[in-house]
Parts: C-alpha cells; structure tokens; sequence
C-alpha cells in the first residue's frame, strides 16, 4: 500500500440558485444595501482601449432563454495584460481597470450586458499567440457547478484561426460557438452572443 | 497535513529558492466531488446541463489570473447582517456568527480573497421580488454580506440562522437551512459558489439539491459543525465553516517565457 497523499478536496459546488441577485447583485434582487456594488460596466473614462458593448442570452435545451442567469467575464486590458500579479508579460497594466464584472440577465427578455473595451491578445507560456478573449462564468437554478466558456470576436479571424485554444475544438464546426458578432447600433460597436447550454449548436464549455 | 510547503529547491543548483510564485496553473478538478450538470432528482437541471463534454485546457495566464480585490470594495458592515440592514431595531432570528478558513487543496490559507454570502431570513424568506413564499420579509434584514479573507485566509461574519423554505420539484419539497457562498481564489479558474448547511438538520438527506452531490464526504464537508468555542456567551451561537478551492502547482520546467 503506498502511503496517501495529504491533499485536501475542494468544496463540492452547490447551484447559485434563483435568488443569487440578493447576494451578488442586490439592486437586481429590489434592495440596496451596500456602499459600493459591483456590476457589469468595467470601463472607467480612463480606460484605454475600444469600448464595446458584449450583449447575448443564455439558452436552455428548450430554446427558451434563461431569465435568472449571472454572468461573469474577466478579460485583459487593450494591452492584453491582465491586471494581476501572476501576469509578468510586457503590456502596460493599468490600475484602474479591474477586467472583471459581473452581470445578470433581464427579468423578462433575458438579455445580459457588458460594457467593456475589447482585450489585446496575448502570448502564453509557450510562446503561442493567443486571439483577444473574454472568459465567461455562467451560474443559475439548475446549474450545478459554475460553466466555463469564452468569447472571441468575429472580426479577429487570422487571430483566431491560430488560436490555441480554439483549434483545440473538435469537431471544427463547433468553434463558431465561441465567436461574438460583431454589430454596430446607435454608433456603438456590440458583440452579440448565444450561449446554448444543451441541444444543436451547443456552446463549448471548458474544464479550466 | 502541511501547513506549509518545504521551500522549493533547484536540482541544478542544489539550493533553496527563497519563494516560488505558485503560477504553474491549478489541479485538475476532481468531478468526482461535485454535482453532475445533469441530475434528474433536482429538476431544473435537465434542460439547463450540457449534453457535450467539457473540453479540458491546460491554465493559461487566462484562468491562473482573476479579478483582485481590496477593502476599498467593502463597506464597515458588510460581514454583520444583523446590522447591515437593521432599520429600526435588529432582525429576528438565532444570532449566530458563521467563521472558516479559505483553504487550497494543498492547506495553504488563501489571503485577501473576497467571500461572498446571501440567505433567506429566519422563516425562510428570501429579500428578492421574485421571492413570493408566505412567511413575511424581516424588515430589518436584508440577507447578504462579503468579506476578505486576512493573511491566514479566515473569515467571518455574524447573520441569524436562515430558516428551511419550500420550492417547486416535488410536490413537498423543502430546502435545509443553507446559505449561499460565492468565493473567488487568487485565479478565475478557482472560482466557486457553494451552500453551508447547518449540523443536525433533518432536511439534509431528503435535499434534491444538495444530494446531487455523488460523494457522501463531499456533502458532509458542506454541514458546518456548531462550534460552541467560538460563540459569544449571552449574545450568538457559531458555526464553522471552511471552504477549499483548488490547489494551485508551482512552474517547475516548463517551457516559459517569464522566470518562475
């Protein structure tokens, strides 16, 4: 018998469940409790970098959008730095752009927003360039543990046809499920994105 | 266990390095310890699970780096909801004060990192107008804190004790006392939401929602024990409860273009 190992085991993951506004986004829940809220906007007027607008609906196995979703991105600056100590690359980090937010879906329409800059890519430890993302985290009823995905923008194409992440998807065809369109409306640039939880054209979800 | 690691030593120079950022990514995720996206028993989750399988992809700056934050974000009485929401008088309930560790996997406490909560009051009712169960709102609670882990990963804060509430799966369904965690770790891919439930609640065993979970030591480590060393004699009782996100492994020799 070899002698076990002493690693502890992560706590198991429970659903948010309905009414995770009240913890994570009070306003959404009709209360306000606390001094300073966190959101969906990440952009300063000191923020370098284009301003887009990331838009979509997160879609059950009936076709029918999840109205009690959250979401949460975390993406780089326009230097494609991330603002934490663990990233050591060249691009210019700028402190007051977190990179994260969080944001729920609309009540009635499902709708889910952020207002963001789009990310610079970036090179990873091997050397490899990676296309411009965003990492998205989906929690809600009937979801037992957090889904993992990501968004790559229509218009980086020569950057995404060498992504590594992406050419890791097989078949091929299911990489068009990572990419957000990009839409202009009203002079602003948008994203639009479908996340399909289950069924045809199932979004990618990664084990990170 | 090891409280902490033996310093890291360097087989081509025989000497120990004084630190090693722990930047190598995370452990793979033992599935085996969470809730399958698909269980039938908890309803909901049939139209709202995968039916492909994850697509695993080794830590890269994406997932190893996460969002930061500090004590600017929180208010003074954010980890006391017996305050944070008082109008005119306390809330009604069990006072207690719920406390833990932030641990990884390797038993290292995770300093600085933000821990979230949110509860139905002491007749199990949710502050959300979606809620519309009959027990009444407490009008001086609101049901949500946040904290940040100190230096040793530990935290706390002071609520009453939620009561069990009734939703729509069976028939005669009816949730333990629970409450909501959210924790972030220091990388995005540590990100977890989970629920404390209370010790000696007879609605444990029968919870759709929480015997998703195929482990049963799994489950038993979501159950905080009444930690009666901890209560404040006259004033609140206290539970313990201590969270593990995933270990993180150092960069031995991989192939980077950053030092370790």
């Amino acid at each position: 018998m070899p002698q076990p190992l002493d690693y502890l085991k992560e706590t198991a993951s429970q659903t948010a469940g309905p009414y995770v506004h009240i913890g994570l986004i009070p306003a959404m829940a009709g209360f306000d409790i606390f001094e300073k809220n966190f959101s969906n906007v990440l952009v300063t007027p000191n923020t370098q970098g284009e301003r887009v607008t990331l838009e979509g609906k997160v879609i059950d196995g009936s076709g029918s959008p999840l109205r009690d979703v959250l979401l949460e991105i975390w993406q780089a600056n326009a230097a494609g730095r991330y603002n934490h100590p663990a990233d050591r690359s060249a691009g210019a980090l700028e402190r007051d752009f977190r990179g994260w937010g969080r944001g729920g879906s609309d009540f009635e329409s499902g709708v889910v927003t952020f207002e963001t800059i789009k990310p610079g890519g970036m090179t990873d430890k091997t050397g490899r360039k990676c296309a411009p993302h965003v990492n998205v985290w989906i929690v809600a009823r009937g979801i037992n543990i957090g889904l993992n995905t990501r968004l790559y923008f229509s218009d980086e194409e020569a950057a995404n046809a060498a992504d590594p992440v992406l050419n890791l998807v097989e078949p091929p065809v299911r990489r068009k499920t990572l990419i957000a369109t990009r839409g202009e409306r009203g002079g602003k640039v948008v994203y639009s994105f479908t996340i399909n939880l289950q069924g045809s054209d199932e979004t990618v979800f990664f084990d990170v | 266990m090891n409280a902490q690691a033996p310093a890291l030593r360097d087989p081509r120079l025989n000497r120990p390095e004084p630190f090693t950022p722990r930047d190598g990514g995370f452990f793979q995720r033992d599935r085996s310890v969470h809730p399958p996206a698909y269980a039938p028993g908890y309803k909901s989750s049939v139209l709202r699970s995968p039916r492909q399988a994850l697509l695993s992809i080794e830590s890269s700056v994406s997932e190893v780096t996460g969002p930061v934050f500090g004590h600017n974000d929180l208010g003074p009485l954010d980890n006391d909801l017996i305050r944070n929401y008082a109008k005119d008088g306390d809330p009604i309930g069990e006072r207690i004060i719920v406390h833990g560790r932030v641990l990884d996997e390797t038993g290292r406490g995770v300093p600085n990192t933000l821990v979230e909560f949110w509860q139905a009051n002491a007749g199990g009712r949710y502050r959300h107008k979606k809620d519309t169960y009959l027990a009444p709102v407490d009008p001086n609670f609101g049901g949500c804190g946040r904290a940040l882990t100190d230096d040793t990963g530990y935290y706390y804060f002071r609520t009453v004790k939620p009561g069990p509430y009734p939703w729509r799966n069976f028939v005669n369904s009816w949730r333990p006392a629970h409450i909501h965690f959210s924790v972030f770790g220091s990388g995005f891919a540590q990100r977890l939401i989970t629920q404390m439930y209370f010790e000696g609640d007879p609605l444990i065993p029968v919870c759709p929602i929480l015997t998703t979970i195929p482990d049963k030591d799994a489950l038993d480590r979501l159950v905080a024990p009444l930690d009666l060393n901890a209560s404040t004699p006259f004033d609140s009782l206290a539970y313990r409860f201590d969270i593990v996100l995933r270990g993180q492994r150092s960069t031995y020799f991989e192939n980077r273009t950053a030092g370790n």
